[in-house]
């Protein structure tokens, strides 16, 4: 009997030939993630009082980016905590304002297919769009894998998601992940790992693939994965010398469901208040003003996005009334769309650029909602009280639909403005 | 970790989320001063009325969302004595067990109401309902689960097994 990709990171992480699902193993780490939030701040004291330090510095990356750049003196604590914390235990792979910690590893090229990853964060999922098998962990977890380098782990059933045929005009990625999880629901993948396959997710660029991967945990997945292709390969080469050995899913692996959804069918589609399974089309909603659209965060800032966001507003201008904030997930992205004029057009729009950072997304600052005002967001979680007040509305949508959101002044499907 | 667990109980339903349990605006605090704002997202007066020894129940998939340790250290720190509920989202679930809380998936946990009076007997996954006179079979925590909740915890567990190996010599 075959196994999947997941089964294959995991055997080899274990030093087994196989896995198989339900069994509770030990796995060797490839890399730790760590934000400025639940990272040095919650372990520092810890790792003191166990009297020991980092296993292995040159297999964590740092990514400050929840608190960036502060707001207040607790927040500038924690950051200077986090910066000498780093400094005092030799990691290297250290960023600061460079952006989100689930991009700014891919783009360093940190993250490898066929090998495994922890984050401490829950989008730590996102990984998985390059083909490693990339698994959120909080603090304390966090700890004991600073400590021992490894970590206990159930393996995971996985179910596939096919996307075949063409996605149409003004969808993507994002209005796939809305329909998956609206089929599956808040916990339809809990403890289990959601491999993409099919034609479909094959044409999409990484970008697109991380949309994918990242909002996974929506589901309650463990992780998201897509076997590594050539456009993997190709975006690696440009970033890493390091060498790797990509795992691929048997034909003949075990899955616990197979899900086939056909893109062509695909309409876009908005997450309601107050949850990421509330989906409903956008050509079917109410009549319902925003006072906020936000492009950004790690599913929803990227340059594809930013790119998305920029062919609806060229040469249009938000409505009255609309804050249209744009917080890129890097700086690399940052700089890519200052250089090509896709800021620029988002700017002439009426868009406010924030800094690389979570933000808005999580409550965390730029772009907080007062009690009864609603935003529409290309993020990635709409929970009750997530961007502010208890009392304001979250909807979930794609770059397109929250472009064409801040330019009606309302929430409307994207093709009202890309068939013209 | 004592044998059994016993406390008023606070019922809750389905999808309790961190954002509810531990709102992001109160990431940049401290686990005790979170836990002065524990599941305000669903009750703002419930810091308040939350007293040490309760126990807290949900409905499926508690604690889903975000990975932050807050969620669970809330609850801990407000001394709360344990959750039960009929399912909890995975990340939770480790981080709660990591920080020595104990939490119990129950598929009985609907039949609780609030204020009713549990006891828990963690090793043999029975919660009983001292109010109703009926008991529920909770899934029994794994034994190396059952090994970092008895240390108090991943901290104490893994202070005691680095010191085992330095007692070896190793």
């Amino acid at each position: 009997m075959g196994q999947t990709v997941a089964e294959k990171i995991l055997a080899r992480a274990s030093g087994k030939s196989e896995v198989r699902p339900g069994e509770i193993i030990w796995v060797e780490v490839d890399l730790v993630m760590m934000n400025d939030s639940g990272g040095p701040r919650r372990i520092a004291a810890n790792l003191e009082r166990l009297g020991t330090g980092v296993w292995n510095s040159d297999r964590v990356t740092v990514v400050a980016d929840h608190f960036v750049p502060a707001c207040n003196d607790i927040e500038a604590g924690i950051l200077a905590l986090t910066r000498e914390w780093v400094r005092r235990q030799g990691i290297q792979k250290y960023h600061e304002l460079e952006g989100i910690c689930h991009i700014v590893p891919i783009e360093k090229g940190y993250v490898l297919p066929g090998t495994l990853m922890v984050g401490g964060d829950s989008h730590s999922c996102t990984g998985g769009a390059l083909g490693a098998l990339a698994i959120a962990l909080g603090s304390t977890d966090m700890l004991g894998v600073l400590v021992k380098g490894s970590v206990w782990l159930k393996v995971p059933e996985t179910i596939k998601i096919v996307w075949e045929g063409n996605l149409p005009p003004a969808t993507s990625a994002k209005d796939m992940i809305l329909y998956n999880i609206k089929q599956l629901g808040l916990e339809g993948a809990t403890y289990k790992v959601v491999e993409f396959t099919g034609d479909t997710v094959r044409r999409l660029n990484i970008d697109e693939r991380i949309v994918l991967t990242n909002m996974t945990i929506e589901m309650g997945a463990k992780t998201g994965i897509i076997e590594p292709d050539e456009t993997v390969f190709a975006y690696l080469a440009q970033r890493t010398c390091v060498e790797y050995s990509p795992l691929f899913s048997d034909p003949d692996a075990c899955y616990s469901q197979v899900i086939r959804c056909r893109a062509e069918e695909l309409e876009p589609l908005v997450a309601c208040p107050h949850s990421p399974d509330n989906v409903e089309k956008a050509a079917s909603l109410p009549e319902l003003p925003v006072q906020q659209a936000l492009i950004g965060a790690c599913t929803g800032g990227k340059y594809s996005d930013l790119a998305a966001a920029a062919r609806v507003v060229s040469g249009r201008r938000v409505a009255p009334g609309v804050r249209f904030l744009v917080a890129p997930a890097s700086r690399e992205i940052l700089r890519r769309a200052a250089a090509d004029g896709v800021l620029a057009i988002l700017v002439e729009a009426g868009a406010t650029i924030l800094p690389p950072a979570c933000g808005p997304c999580a409550g965390l600052s730029n772009g907080i909602l007062a009690p009864g005002e609603r935003c529409v967001a290309s993020t990635n979680r709409n929970f009750q009280g997530r961007m502010g007040s208890p009392e304001a509305e979250v909807f979930l949508a794609s770059p397109a639909t929250v472009a064409a959101s801040a330019l009606a002044g309302k929430i409307v499907d994207p093709r009202v403005y890309l068939e013209e | 970790m004592p044998d059994a667990i016993r406390g008023r109980a606070w019922k809750f339903g389905d999808n309790v989320n961190t954002d509810l349990i531990a709102p992001g605006k109160y990431l940049k605090l401290s686990n005790q001063e979170m836990a002065r704002h524990v599941m305000e997202g669903i009750d703002p007066e419930l810091p308040k009325k939350i007293q040490p020894g309760d126990i807290i129940v949900g409905g499926s998939n508690f604690g889903c969302g975000s990975s932050r340790e807050t969620a669970p250290a809330a609850i801990k720190y407000a001394g709360v004595g344990a959750v039960v509920a009929r399912s909890f989202a995975r990340i939770f679930f480790r981080n709660a067990v990591n920080l020595g809380l104990p939490v119990l998936e129950c598929p009985q946990a609907d039949e609780v109401a609030t204020g009713d009076e549990l006891e828990i007997d963690l090793k043999h996954g029975v919660v009983k309902n001292l109010t109703r006179g009926t008991a529920y079979q909770a899934t029994r925590l794994p034994a190396h689960v059952m090994e970092i909740l008895n240390a108090g915890g991943l901290v104490p567990y893994l202070e005691r097994e680095i010191a085992k190996n330095k007692n070896k010599g190793g």
